[in-house]
């Protein structure tokens, strides 16, 4: 399990219902029952990886989370995880308002286009910086709203959700010791973990 | 074959006062009676699901999926297969003696629905003894009575996997049912369904019939795959003498047609399309799907096949819908196939693995005992 799974599953209370939004193969909600006992589901919109999981005993159900959320009732899980997968919906916004809607804690992590790596390639090339985490080039990529680590925490004021934790990661999963300063993240993080509640 | 004296009450209001019903079993039932599947057959399918069918002399209809150390574990779980209520081989249908009458219903059998299919199947378990089904898996037809199952019996179902099925019967499926009724009606033999008093049958409406449907379990892909436009010489009969040569495809058909109306019976034809058409889970909801499956505790794998035309994927979607609103335990597989409705029959790895990997899941949530290596 990667690194950032971990912190995610760290963060779960056991015993708690979840629901994993781009699953995956389903390592984390296996994780999670098997683990902290948890009623975790997963959805998928990769039929392979929806077969795998089902395959595997764990339940996933085919779909996406622009248009699947709506169709659980308020308060239906603990938590609603959303892997890196934010920047690629079509309406972040509306995945966020939904997630905390279905759930009373949303968990959320992006890549962080905050980056100082980033925000050098674009001041020095004058290109569409390409990385190990921004890996394809922007005609093909599927992340079609890219956001930053301050970026985000603006839309979670404007959408009055309290920040219950976050920190940054680096793409190997480790916690870089950015945490207390969210000026110092936004340069220096890969990747950013939230634990979201409704204010 | 169990024969149950006080009968079945349905729901039209009539009383059936005999109620037989033919099955077959595999595997043994364990000391707890929590290791039984159900598997619900599809619209002409029969009980005799992994082992040689005695009227046609063919391999069971599902015998690759259901058997020692298949997908469907007859080492492992107790697997019970039940012809349907209204259905021609063994349970009590258009085709059975009337107890007072001393004659059979032939036309005058009442009409049923699914939700009578699945009490006559109720009745059946209850008889065995069996208090909670560990799944009921069925196909087409036999998936709307898996729905129906945890629609009406979730507390006695703990796992559920109805495959390219729908929680109604679309204005399309009713659409071609009512094709194959008309071919029926249309033959001279049919003598409005007293065939049998005539000594005749419907053979070619019924044959018809068969050819029509056949086709809507195809894609057009598998059907260009398996027959392209080749011709082939046919022998001088009538037909012949004015074609004097026939398509493959269509020589397909006859022979899926003549074998049909051997083994199947035109008036238990027409009461089960007919108990299809009436299917739709949400009616007594208000059209809201969601609400039957209030507080089903069921654990849930809806599967359907990308090139399936009359269970298309859309409707399988409405029903995970429905399925997530009530809060249901349900996962979901649209398996990549362009051989139609008929995908669930066939060779498809994916299927086999879905069914085995969902069985062997709900297995260790349910606390059954592993199956020995």
């Amino acid at each position: 399990m990667r690194v950032d799974q971990q912190i995610i599953a760290e963060m779960i209370t056991p015993g708690s219902r979840v629901l994993d939004v781009g699953s995956g193969d389903g390592t984390l909600i296996d994780y999670l029952y098997r683990t902290r006992k948890c009623d975790a589901r997963g959805i998928e919109l990769n039929m392979q990886s929806v077969t795998q999981s089902v395959a595997h005993g764990l339940p996933v159900v085919h779909g996406d989370a622009d248009h699947d959320l709506a169709h659980y009732p308020d308060d239906t899980f603990d938590f609603v995880v959303l892997q890196r997968t934010l920047q690629a919906v079509e309406r972040p916004q509306e995945v966020l308002r939904q997630m905390l809607r279905i759930g009373r804690h949303a968990i959320v992590s992006f890549p962080n286009f905050g980056h100082w790596r980033l925000r050098l390639q674009l001041l020095t090339t004058g290109r569409m910086p390409m990385t190990q985490v921004w890996s394809t080039p922007w005609h093909q990529t599927p992340n079609i709203h890219p956001c930053t680590i301050r970026d985000f925490v603006v839309l979670c004021e404007e959408e009055n959700y309290t920040i219950r934790q976050w920190l940054a990661v680096d793409e190997d999963g480790a916690k870089a010791p950015w945490r207390r300063s969210v000026r110092w993240a936004n340069l220096f993080g890969e990747q950013a973990l939230f634990l979201l509640s409704r204010s | 074959m169990v024969r149950l004296e006080d009968g079945l009450s349905l729901e039209c209001g009539e009383h059936i006062p005999l109620l037989e019903i033919a099955y077959c079993t595999y595997g043994q039932l364990a000391p707890a009676r929590d290791n039984a599947i159900l598997i619900c057959h599809a619209l002409t399918g029969d009980q005799y699901v992994a082992e040689k069918n005695p009227l046609t002399g063919k391999p069971g209809w599902w015998s690759r999926m259901v058997g020692p150390g298949k997908p469907i574990d007859t080492d492992r779980f107790f697997v019970i297969c039940s012809n349907v209520l209204g259905g021609c081989l063994g349970t009590t249908g258009p085709t059975s003696l009337r107890a007072e009458a001393g004659a059979a219903w032939d036309s005058d059998f009442p009409q049923i629905t699914m939700n009578d299919i699945v009490a006559a199947q109720v009745k059946l378990i209850d008889h065995l003894g069996i208090g909670r089904l560990f799944a009921v898996v069925g196909g087409s037809m036999g998936g709307m009575q898996a729905l129906t199952w945890i629609a009406r019996y979730s507390d006695r179902v703990f796992a559920a996997l109805p495959i390219a099925t729908s929680p109604y019967h679309s204005a399309q499926n009713i659409a071609f049912n009512e094709v194959s009724r008309q071919a029926i009606f249309a033959d001279p033999d049919w003598h409005k369904g007293r065939y049998r008093d005539f000594g005749a049958i419907p053979a070619r409406g019924l044959g018809v019939a068969r050819m029509m449907a056949h086709i809507t379990y195809l894609s057009e892909e598998a059907l260009n795959r398996k027959f392209g436009r080749r011709v082939r010489q046919a022998g001088v009969t009538l037909d012949t003498f004015l074609f004097g040569e026939m398509f493959e495809v269509e020589s397909y058909l006859r022979h899926q047609g003549s074998t049909f109306v051997r083994r199947f019976d035109a008036n238990s034809y027409l009461t089960i399309t007919r108990a299809m058409d009436y299917f739709d889970l949400s009616a007594d909801f208000g059209g809201d799907l969601s609400l039957p499956f209030k507080d089903c505790r069921t654990r849930i794998c809806v599967v359907s096949f990308s090139s399936d035309w009359l269970f298309p994927t859309s409707q399988s979607r409405v029903l995970v819908r429905a399925l997530s609103r009530a809060g249901a335990n349900v996962s979901f597989v649209e398996i990549e196939s362009d051989r139609g409705h008929d995908a669930f029959l066939l060779e498809e790895p994916d299927l086999d693995r879905t069914i085995h990997g969902f069985l062997d899941g709900a297995a260790e949530h349910a606390g059954l005992k592993k199956v020995q290596n």
